[in-house]
């Protein structure tokens, strides 16, 4: 695989603020890639500074391995889809789809034809001559999303795309971005602090903390081996229980990661005491303490449900309680 | 609680149940005087234009004709109309032109303490007083001022005593030229073209400018085709001001310029000692008809589009 972005100690530094902090990153040409963490944890201005619109105060970054230093954003072979969509008012659906065209030089007739060609593989065909104030959140989500692609960029750099849409919505485009990104073939780095949206559509995540990368992998390796308690927690709301909990557990000092669907009630085991309880719709979420430890466990539809202030014990597989090295 | 309270709570209950009412004791004062005040005298004005004046005994005559504004297209008359509309349009062009890159910087860069100091300085020069602001002007245009002490001391007199030379837009010296007025009027008009310039850039996202460039545009592409577009109702909004100021001013070219005179001069002259009052409101219909042409275009190109 040859490499599409590559960060090598990349820095971003406002003053004393450290948005991005030696970031090393290597991402594969035609890979789905994430980067996921909270706000302000700098995998936006990451994907800045693959656009170009931020320039890094230290490192170096290659795009298909051309260093990108001195390139400005209007020469790099990648496409941006903004948070905010940056629709351009002034102009219609189809002119802003052939936007990147025109400023090519390329004749009216034929980008018009190609805005309208990439219009119709975003469903949008019957749209371009609408204003982007007359359509929907998710209709100009699509046509930034034409917009980006008309140029046949070599990347798609995504901005928490589906940030603004509605869960049903959202789930829909999920769908289509993955299909569209295997029709393709190209490489999609998007950003989001959704961690659903990043482990079901990436091929791999990048887990952002502090201007840093604390973890690179799989979303399986992401979810079930977290290797710091950060992601442990980011990930999937695991319980994160102290060495000296399972120390008293497993016998070594480490972090403990487990996963609120690994704990269950049982007849043998821990006993808990429980604090709050919470109907999720698919399953119930129980806040207990163990010895002093606060857990959650996600209790299936069926089960007997505890109530607040009962006693219960649970227990959970051995297997499920993933070690983290103490920091 | 006292009656006093009681009273005024019952204005706020019936002021909140009748929101049309406290709108209309809001808006008539302003209303009154702008309808009757302002409309009435301006009708007033227009209703003079139709009237004429006997030529040999200067009596106004009292019946309705269009022969006062035939007048308006003597050659004399005529002349005034056209170098006022010249010098209007031209300061308006040099206005947006000057204007922009200013209001660029401070929608775009300028932050705290150099947001405070823009708005100062383009401020300021409207808190003194405009008289004395355009005879400074006259002193630095003069030729014993210090525009023409410059040039002498560059050793570049030549280029400013050619320019002088070219009819129409020079003259004994530039405090006696349609430049001097031309400058004097940018001067003055500027800050009023910079202000809505600079509110209408403050509302197009950074992202929008940013996504040009990330989709191949070269920065004067996105000045072209992105920045200019999305800024242009400030820039209308500031064309009108510097235009229609422009078109009724008669200070300015009195003071500084050549002796031709500019449609508010013409009105100042026909209704003061010349006594023609008719033709002197005929005169002052021509910037009203202008402007509403203007607006006209300016709407039907789609300049007001994007408020």
């Amino acid at each position: 695989m040859n490499s599409a972005i590559r960060f090598s100690g990349v820095s971003r530094h406002y003053g004393a603020v450290k948005a991005v902090d030696d970031v090393n990153l290597d991402i594969a040409e035609g890979e789905f890639f994430a980067m996921l963490g909270p706000s302000g944890s700098g995998k936006t201005t990451s994907l800045r500074l693959i656009a170009g619109f931020e320039r890094p105060t230290a490192g170096e970054i290659h795009i298909y391995g051309e260093e990108a230093q001195s390139i400005p954003p209007y020469k790099r072979p990648v496409n941006t889809v903004f948070q905010d969509y940056a629709l351009f008012p002034h102009l219609n659906v189809r002119d802003n789809v052939a936007y990147g065209l025109m400023v090519a030089g390329v004749g009216k007739k034929q980008r018009a034809k190609s805005a309208d060609e990439t219009l119709e593989m975003v469903a949008l065909g019957a749209y371009g001559g609408r204003k982007p104030s007359e359509l929907s959140g998710g209709q100009r989500q699509r046509v930034a999303l034409a917009r980006a692609l008309v140029n046949k960029p070599k990347a798609l750099l995504l901005d928490e795309p589906l940030g603004a849409l509605d869960l049903k919505l959202r789930e829909q485009m999920q769908e289509e971005l993955k299909s569209l990104q295997r029709s393709l073939g190209i490489t999609f780095i998007f950003v989001t602090h959704d961690q659903s949206e990043a482990l079901s559509m990436a091929d791999r995540v990048a887990v952002f903390n502090n201007g840093r990368i604390v973890q690179i992998g799989t979303p399986e390796d992401i979810y079930y081996r977290p290797q710091q308690p950060f992601v442990a927690d980011f990930v999937g709301s695991s319980n994160v229980l102290p060495p000296e909990f399972v120390a008293k557990l497993t016998g070594k000092t480490a972090h403990g990661s487990l996963r609120p669907e690994a704990v269950h009630l049982s007849e043998t085991g821990h006993a808990a005491q429980i604090k709050s309880v919470s109907f999720l719709g698919t399953a119930t979420r129980v806040s207990m303490t163990i010895q002093g430890v606060a857990m959650t466990m996600l209790v299936p539809k069926g089960a007997v449900i505890p109530k607040a202030g009962d006693t219960a014990t649970v227990s959970w597989a051995d297997d499920d309680l993933h070690l983290m090295a103490v920091q | 609680m006292s009656s006093h309270t009681n009273a005024a709570v019952s204005l706020s209950d019936l002021l909140w149940r009748r929101p049309n009412l406290l709108l209309l004791i809001l808006i008539l004062p302003p209303a009154l005087w702008l309808g009757i005040i302002y409309l009435g005298s301006l009708f007033a004005l227009l209703a003079q234009s139709f009237f004429s004046i006997d030529e040999f005994s200067g009596v106004i005559q009292y019946e309705l004709t269009f022969k006062t504004y035939g007048e308006l297209f003597r050659p004399a008359n005529f002349d005034i109309i056209v170098r006022t509309v010249v010098m209007a349009g031209a300061v308006t062009i040099g206005a947006a032109v000057v204007g922009f890159p200013v209001a660029y910087y401070a929608a775009r860069y300028a932050r705290g303490k150099w947001k405070a100091i823009f708005y100062l300085g383009v401020m300021m020069p409207l808190w003194s007083s405009y008289l004395v602001k355009v005879y400074s002007w006259k002193l630095i245009l003069a030729k014993e001022g210090i525009l023409n002490w410059l040039f002498e001391t560059l050793h570049l007199g030549w280029l400013l005593n050619a320019y002088l030379a070219i009819p129409i837009i020079g003259g004994n010296s530039l405090s006696v030229s349609s430049t001097g007025t031309f400058l004097v009027f940018l001067y003055v008009w500027i800050p009023f073209m910079i202000l809505p310039i600079q509110a209408s850039l403050e509302r197009v996202p950074h992202t929008m400018l940013e996504a040009s460039g990330d989709l191949g545009a070269r920065p004067y592409q996105t000045f072209l085709h992105v920045l200019l577009p999305l800024a242009l109702p400030g820039v209308i909004a500031g064309s009108i001001f510097t235009f229609s100021l422009t078109l009724g001013d008669y200070i300015i070219p009195q003071i500084v310029g050549s002796s031709r005179r500019f449609i508010g001069q013409a009105v100042y002259a026909y209704q003061g000692t010349a006594g023609n009052i008719p033709l002197a409101a005929a005169f002052a219909v021509v910037p009203i008809v202008l402007m509403a042409f203007y607006l006209w275009i300016a709407k039907r190109k789609g300049a007001f589009d994007a408020l």
